[in-house]
This record gives C-alpha cells, structure tokens and sequence, in this order.
C-alpha cells in the first residue's frame, strides 16, 4: 500500500482519477496491470476500471436504495455475475469486513464506520489489481478511523491488491507500505515505511 | 407572518422548479378557463333566452301552454271569462321553414288589440297600423331583418305544408332586438298554417290583488289534458333544466382539469419539499416551528393557485368570447337557437371559480406541506432520508376507504336529476387508487423477474428500493392514464352505439321529410298519396312528429305517430328488454324511450294516459326503446291509432323501400318528376344520416376530448420534467456507478428501463382504472345525465396508440435527462458530499 499525502490542493485526487482513468495526464504514460491507459477510449476504459480498480471514497457512496449486500454485490452485478457465485463472494466479503449480519439493512441503519467497513467490501469483491482510496478515514472518527485502514490493509493483503491511499492523516499515513507527498506535481517520498 | 422567513423557506423554489411550477400554474389556469367559460357561456345563453322571454312575456303573470300541436281556441274564451284575470292575449306559435334556405322562423301569431295589453312587444311597429290586420304582413325583430338581408317592405317566402307563401315585412318588433322572431295577425296565422281552432298558447294578465299561485293552482285544475298553466319563470327553469345536465358535465371536464393541475402542484411540491428537506431542517434546527413551516409551504401553493387563477380568469373570457362567436351559445348542443348573446361576466362566478383554483393548489399542496413540517430535522439532515419523507405521504387506509366508498357510490341514484354520486365514485377511485400506488406498485415490481442485464437489474433494484421519488410521477401517470382511457372508452362506447342504433333506425333505403327546418311542411294526404305513387316504391312508412306534456312541471317530450307493424315493432324500433307484442285490454300500444322511464318512473306493462287532443287517452306500455336524438323522452305510438285519436291524417317524414333493382337516384327522379314544385323536401339515405350524424357527434365530443386532451397532455408533460428533474437529482449516484465501472450506455439503459417500468406500471394502474371508471361514465353518470344507456366498446387501437405514445415519451424523457446528468464528468460528480 502506497500512501499520498500532500497539501489540499496539490493534486493527490487527480493522480487517484488518472490512475483509474477517470482523468487524462497532461504528459507522460499510465500503466496499470500491464495496460496503457492512453490507449483505451471511454468505455474501455469504464471496463477497465471494472475489472481492475476499487474504490473507497471519502463519502463512502453507498447507494441508499441498495441494501447492504446489494451495494457490495455492484461491482459484480456490473461485471455480469450470476447471482449465486455473486451472493455467496458478497457474504464472504461481508463476513470478512465485520459486517455479515447487516447483510440486508438499509445502508442508513450503519454508522460512518460501518458503511466503510461495506464500501472496503465493494472495493475488494471483485478481487480488483489496485484499490484507490481517497480520504477514506476523513469522515471518521479515529478509533473509527484506525479500524478502517487496518481493515483495509488487511482486505488488500488477502485478496492479492495494491493500492494507494490519499490521506492527511498521520495514523493512517504510517499503516502504508510507503509514503509519497505530492508538492509542486512532484511525488517526493518519505523515509517512514510501515512494519 | 414574517416576509424574511418566508424567503427564507420558500426561497430557491421558486428558481429550482421553475419549468414544473409554470406547467402546473398552467394545468390549473386551464381548469379556471374552462370553468369560467362554461359559467360566461351559460350564463349569457340563459341570460339572453330569460330577457329575451321576459320582453316577450310583457306583463303577463300566467302563460297556459300545450303541446305542439297546440290545444283548442275554446279554451280562450273560457279563460278570459275568469273572475281573476284582467287581461288575455291568445298566440299561435310556428317555426316557419324559410324558402330558400335549411332554417326556420319562429313565427307568433297575435291579436294584435289584445297583444298590446299584455305582450306589447309582440305587436309589430308599422307606418300604416292596418298592416297589424292584414293577413300578409309580418312583423320582425331588427336582427332577424339582419340575418335574412331583408329590409322592411321585402317579401319573406315561408313553407306551408308542400305550398310556398309569400309575406310583406311590413315592420319590425318593438324590445326584442337579438331574438330571431316574427309576429303576425293571429287569425291569419291559423289560416296560413292550418291551425284553425287552435292556440298555442295564451298570455294572461291578473286582475291586481289576485294570487297568482292560487288563481294559478285553480285554473290548472280545469285545464284540459296536456295543457300546462306556468309563470312565465317557469318557462325559463324548464330550460335551465334542460341544459343541466349538459353544463354539469363540462364543469365536471373543469374540475377534471384542475384535478390535474392540483396533481401537478402536489408532484412538484413532494419533490420541492423533498429535495429541501435539509434546508427545511435546518431552519427547524434554528427556531421554526413545524406549523410555521406547514403554512410556507401552503403560502407557496396558494401563490401558485392563485396565479393559475388569475391566469384562467382571463382565458376563460377569451375562450367564452371566442367559443360564442364560433359556436354558439350552446357549443353546438342546440339549446339555444335563435339567441345571440353578448357576454355576461359574472363577479361572483369569476370569484368563485378563482376561489377553485387556488383551493386546488393549496389541496395540492397538503400532503406535502404537513408531511414537512411533521419531518425529525435531525433524521431529515441526514442523507439518504428522502425515502423516509416519501414513506410518510403513503396512506393507503385512506385509500382502502375511498375504494369503497367510490364503489358504493355507483349504487346510489342521481341526486337532483344529477349524476353526482357517479362523479363522487368516480374521485373516489381515483383517489384511492392514487393512495394505493405504494402497495400497487410494490406488488408489481416484485413480480417482474429478474434481469440477467446489469443496467436493468440495477433499473430494478432502484424501484424496488427507492420507489418514493417514482411514485409522485407514477401517480400523474396514473390519473392522467385513466382520464384519458375512461373518455376515450366512453366517446367510443357511445359512438359505436349510436352507429348501431343508426343502423337499426332507419332500415328503409330513402327518408324524405317535409321540411328541411321548422313545423310548417307536412304530407297531407294527398302528398302521402302522391308519394307512394312514385314508381319504384315498395313500400312508405310515414311519420308524424308532435309533442305532449306528461307532466306539468317537465318539458314537452316528443310524440312520433309512425306507421309500423305492431307485431314486430322491433323491424323499425330498437326495442330494449321485455316488450309486448299485443296489447291487452284492447289498448293501444305505446313504445317509450330510455328517457321516458327514467324520468317519469314509467315501466313496460303499465298503463299511461296520453294526452292527444284536448282529451286523455290510455295506451298500454308495450316496450322500451333506445332514443339518442332526443334527451327529453319520446313516445312511439302507431299513426293509425293517432289520426283515429285526433283526426290528423298529416305525416312530417316518410320512410320509403325501394323495389328490388331501382336505385334512390332513380327515385329520386321520379319524385321530381310527380313533384316538380317541391323545393321544400328533403332526401337523404341511411349513409346520409348516419354521414352526417356522426359527423354532428365527432364536432360535439371534439370539444369536450380536446379539453380533456389538453389536461392530460399538460399532465404528462408535468410527468416529463419531474421525471427530468428526478434523474438529473442523481448526478452524484451516476459519478460512483461509473467509477464502479458502469459504461454511460449502461446508465443511459438502466434510466430507459426505469422509464419504461414506471410507465409500465403506470399505464397498467391506469388503464384498470380508467376501464371502471368508463364503466361509471356509461352506467351511471352518462345513464343518469342523459337517460340512454349504450353498449361497450373499447377502442384498442387508439388506446393501444396512446400507451406506445406514453411508453416513447418515457424513454425519450429519461435519455434526454440522462444526456443531461452523464455531461458532468464522473470525477465532479462524486465530489459533493452525499
């Protein structure tokens, strides 16, 4: 896991969306699991990030109408699923977030904590190459908040993903594996690296 | 209350929904118009036929009238010797057919000596006062100079029987300046028009100090069968309720209109209170009280009803003016002929129906306003709360309770010769269907099957989910649906049956009437005999028009003496039900419409005394039949029995078989050649008459579907743009769909699908209930309003039509928002917080 950090302002979301291609770059090349995003056009790139990318917002962006399941099932409903191998991966990846028994509670019945812990589960049912986490503890409170990256972390570790956070936060700066700060639209790192 | 926290609460609804808000002001501005025209309309036919029969009344306190064949001159006398009256004036009354043309004068023949007591506006201004005497002048009012281009001392041709009559217009009528009327010497008339003997009616003037109830009372006692004695206000109630029933049902189309512009208001005030819930639940965190709140909202819709009205009031004037100027007082209904109105605007109506407009829209307004200010502000300042504030507007008790009420309803009977428990059951359907939307709607999407397509499976699970926001468009969809479905069923039950009845009422292949307009040409007898001389006739059946009172406080109804096989009476009837084939106790048979029944309670078997000729005359009821020409009732008798009953042997109208291989053009020739003078008659085919029926019905509903056509539409078009407005308030949830991995062309399918399952829904609600509610049109409120009952017919082709229509402007709708919603980028779209 590669955390950003960096002044409001500096770019750190910007580089998240050109990594998933929801951006073009002004200059240079992007490669993400060996495609050359610049050579993709808008709906190959929508399939790209389908099949490669998860997202954990700040916001969360839990659909309200979803239950919980059904909003982590999304990535593989859009991926064409069938509904038995997606209902069975959606309860494991509840039941590995913490969140199995709220399966089928309406995402307004969850704490800021909780409807993290299911949009972490979105990001990773799909057993994406690289999860792309914007501010995902900024909404949190920080015990709330050191839950959520060890979580995170721990999700990424076992589906197999890297990923890249963006984050102000010292605590859950420190739980990534390195530490970038963007200045100037220069990644300089950091010698800090997690255990 | 406080103007700053008015903006303060209203403030950005009036700019976010700018498009709704005018669409919905227009739907009540729409429904005021109408209204308001129907009251201008009305009140200025009624308005102008009241003066213009108070001028001709004079000073007349009682008017003693009888059918239209009139009643015996012997009465006169009787009358005038009476203690308590002052003064008489007896008056034969014709409509003359004016040669040359398909119209008729109406034609007052007056003493002119005993006119000027009592109705001096009937006694013709002349520069030679012997013109009063002279049995070739005629008088007319200025107008009627006008309409037939005529000036004084130009000669008038009438049509008498199969003869041409020429008459001086020797002057014009004093006081009577719109109506379209002639006056001549009484006795001249009778002789003119072969009513030797007989009056039409007379005018009677009371002695001072005599009570007019009373001496009116007394006299009818002694009057002779099938006479009338009335106040000359009587006269104009009988029309006003004639025209009844008509002028309920197009206020009715008003309130129809306004319905849907009060529907419109509550879509776009559930959303707008909606969509500002954190707005209002802020300023509930701050200090304003919920009932505070409740009256805002309310203020809000009352600024827009009372917009709508202002708006109305104005089209209703010019609609009035322009439809009175195309069509006539009566909208082409035929109820006011010979009147021509100048605008009556009534204060009190315009008040009444601005009143309307603005109760709509703040009724509107209701559910939303207090379902706001009942909001938790701390739930309402949360996301994803929206569902929680449309769950609050579902009442489906209420609902349960206003089906069953609107079913009872169709049981009860009219109410004042008005259908209004019918047009109660039919609100109450609506409403109840409308409260259980939720349920309804539920029930459906949890049978649609699930989708193996992502974008139509997510379509699903929104509706499923997230239905509040679809429900308000669903109920537009709805009540528009089965407005428009239980019109059109009902227009094309009613067409359909009446093209029947067409057919089954004129089996013969040529009708020949004696008279293009009006009561004064007839087949005498030896025009009959003429007639059926005409080579190629196999066989004449002929008829003889007249009416009768059957009860004094009712219009005359229509008596038809035909010649028809009693045996088969059904052969040239459309018989309904039981019918008697021979009449028992040797009497007479009498054949009466729907409308007969229903209005004077009569049924097949029983015995009704029938006035003809001054006397009483029982007949034996021997069937029902079905009569759309005349809404009054009529009475079928057979000619043999009536000539033997009041010695008129002369027929109006001749139905006629051809001999097998001759063709009505060569009857027709033969006609001209044993009748070269004849320009008074008219021939015409069934295909004629049936032609030209329908084409008097398409004109007649024409107007009342466009109307229809019009709240429906702006209906619709309210649903587009909520439904617009409801997909581009989504912009944040399209964002994360397509950071998940969700192509534009999937989302743009996912909103196609919602579009068209919302429509689906809605088209299937409403035309359920539109089909019951047609069923209520046919059953009750057209069999009360009108007394003819009709077969249904449902015209799936338009209907069919209509749903492709509704289901394609659905798509097109949810393509163009999405268009819309999908030009912000995916990026900006999930960076607002949700």
């Amino acid at each position: 896991m590669v955390a950003i950090r960096g002044e409001s302002g500096s770019g750190k979301s910007t580089l998240l969306n050109i990594i998933a291609g929801l951006e073009r770059p002004d200059g240079g090349t992007v490669t993400v699991a060996g495609m050359t995003l610049a050579t993709l056009d808008d709906d190959a790139l929508t399939v790209f990030r389908r099949k490669h990318v998860g997202f954990v917002f700040q916001a969360f962006h839990v659909l309200p109408y979803l239950t919980v399941a059904d909003n982590v099932a999304l990535p593989l409903t859009l991926a064409g699923h069938h509904d038995d191998v997606a209902r069975a991966r959606v309860l494991a990846m509840l039941d590995s977030v913490g969140m199995a028994d709220r399966a089928e509670s309406p995402p307004r019945e969850l704490s800021g904590g909780e409807l993290q812990r299911v949009a972490i589960a979105r990001a990773l049912v799909h057993r994406p190459s690289i999860v792309l986490a914007d501010e995902p503890t900024g909404n949190l409170d920080p015990d709330s908040a050191a839950g959520v990256i060890t979580l995170l972390r721990g999700r990424m570790a076992a589906e197999g993903a890297c990923g890249v956070l963006v984050t102000h936060s010292d605590e859950a700066a420190q739980r990534a594996d390195r530490v970038f700060t963007l200045r100037a639209g220069t990644l300089a790192p950091q010698t800090r690296t997690a255990q | 209350m406080n103007i700053a926290l008015g903006r303060a609460v209203l403030g950005g609804a009036l700019g976010r929904h700018r498009g709704r808000l005018a669409l919905a002001t227009l739907a009540i501005a729409l429904g005021v118009a109408l209204g308001f025209a129907v009251a201008i309309i009305n009140a200025t036919a009624v308005g102008e036929f009241e003066a213009g029969m108070r001028t001709l009344a004079g000073t007349a306190d009682l008017e003693i009238r009888g059918g239209r064949g009139g009643f015996d001159e012997a009465l006169f006398a009787r009358v005038a010797r009476d203690a308590d009256v002052a003064a008489t004036s007896p008056v034969v009354e014709v409509e003359a057919r004016i040669v040359g043309r398909d119209d008729a004068l109406r034609i007052e023949g007056v003493d002119a000596f005993r006119a000027a007591t009592v109705t001096p506006a009937l006694v013709g201004m002349a520069s030679d006062p012997l013109d009063l005497l002279r049995g070739e002048s005629l008088f007319v009012t200025p107008s009627t100079l006008a309409w037939l281009g005529k000036a004084e001392g130009d000669m008038l041709v009438l049509q008498v029987g199969q003869r041409e009559v020429s008459l001086r217009i020797a002057g014009t009528l004093p006081g009577t300046a719109t109506q379209r009327l002639g006056a001549m010497d009484i006795a001249a008339a009778q002789d003119l028009f072969a009513r030797d003997g007989t009056l039409s009616h007379i005018a009677l003037r009371l002695r001072a100090g005599a009570d007019v109830q009373q001496v009116q009372q007394r006299l009818a006692g002694t009057l002779p069968p099938g006479t009338v004695i009335a106040t000359p206000d009587d006269n104009a109630t009988n029309l006003a309720r004639m025209t009844r029933a008509y002028r309920v049902n197009l206020n009715v189309l008003a309130l129809v209109a306004l319905f849907t512009g009060g529907l419109l208001v509550f879509s776009t005030q559930a959303l707008s209170v909606v969509r500002r819930r954190a707005q209002f639940a802020l300023l509930r965190t701050l200090g304003l009280t919920g009932p505070s709140l409740q009256r805002w909202i309310l203020v809000e819709g009352a600024l827009l009803g009372a917009l709508g009205s202002l708006v109305g009031i104005a089209a209703g004037i010019a609609l009035a003016a322009g439809t009175l100027h195309v069509l006539g007082a009566d909208l082409g209904a035929g109820y006011f002929r010979g009147a021509l109105p100048t605008l009556v605007i009534e204060p009190v109506a315009a008040a009444a129906f601005a009143a309307m407009g603005i109760a709509f829209a703040v009724g509107g307004s209701l559910l939303p306003a207090r379902d706001a200010a009942r909001a938790m502000p701390a739930a309402a300042l949360k996301a994803g709360d929206e569902e929680q504030a449309f769950a609050r507007l579902h009442h489906p008790g209420i609902g349960v309770v206003a089906l069953t009420a609107g079913a009872l309803a169709t049981l009860l009977p009219p109410i004042g010769e008005l259908p209004l428990a019918g047009y109660a059951a039919i609100a109450l359907l609506l409403f109840g269907t409308l409260l259980l939307l939720p349920q309804l709607a539920a029930w459906m999407l949890a049978r649609v099957p699930s989708p193996s397509s992502a974008s139509t499976r997510l379509a699903l699970l929104q509706l499923r989910g997230a239905p509040g926001a679809a429900l308000v468009s669903l109920a537009t969809i709805v009540a528009s649906v089965s407005l428009m479905v239980s019109m059109a069923i009902m227009v094309a039950s009613f067409r359909a049956s009446l093209d029947d009845w067409l057919l089954r009422i004129l089996p013969a292949d040529v009708y020949v009437r004696a008279a293009a307009a009006g009561d004064t040409g007839w087949f005498d007898l030896d025009a009959q005999r003429a007639l059926r001389n005409i080579r190629g006739v196999a066989r004449i059946d002929f008829l003889r028009t007249q009416s009768v009172v059957l009860d004094p406080g009712r219009p005359r109804v229509t008596l038809l003496a035909r010649d028809l096989p009693a045996s088969d009476p059904g052969s040239v009837l459309p018989l309904l039900g039981d019918t008697r084939t021979v009449s028992h106790d040797g009497l007479p048979s009498v054949w009466i419409s729907e409308a007969i029944a229903d209005l004077f309670d009569i049924k097949v078997g029983t015995t009704l005394q029938l006035p003809l000729a001054d006397r009483v005359h029982p007949f034996v009821v021997a069937g029902l039949w079905r009569d759309y020409a005349r809404q009054q009732g009529a009475l079928v008798i057979e000619r043999a029995v009536y000539t033997r009953l009041t010695g008129d042997g002369s027929a109006s109208d001749a139905a006629i078989w051809l001999q097998p291989g001759v063709t009505v053009a060569e009857f027709r020739n033969g006609l001209d050649a044993a009748w070269p003078d004849a320009s008074g008659l008219t021939l015409a085919t069934p295909g004629d008459i049936r032609t030209m029926s329908l084409r008097i019905f398409d004109r007649t509903f024409a107007v009342t579907y466009a109307l229809e056509a019009a709240a429906v539409i702006i209906g619709l078009t309210g649903l587009s743009s909520a439904f617009g407005a409801l997909v581009l308030a989504r912009r944040r949830e399209f964002g994360m769909l397509r950071h998940l991995g969700m192509t534009r062309g999937q989302i743009r399918r996912m909103l196609a699908t919602e579009g068209l399952l919302v429509s689906g829904i809605g088209l299937k609600v409403g035309f359920l209930l539109g089909f019951a509610m047609s069923l209520i049109l046919i059953h009750v409120v057209n069999r009360q309003s009108f007394h003819w009952g009709m077969e249904l017919h449902t015209p799936w082709l338009s209907l069919v039509a209509f749903a492709i229509v509704l289901l394609a402007l659905a798509v097109a709708t949810t393509q163009a928002s999405a268009r819309a919603a999908l030009a912000d980028d995916a990026v900006r779209a999930v960076r607002d917080d949700w």
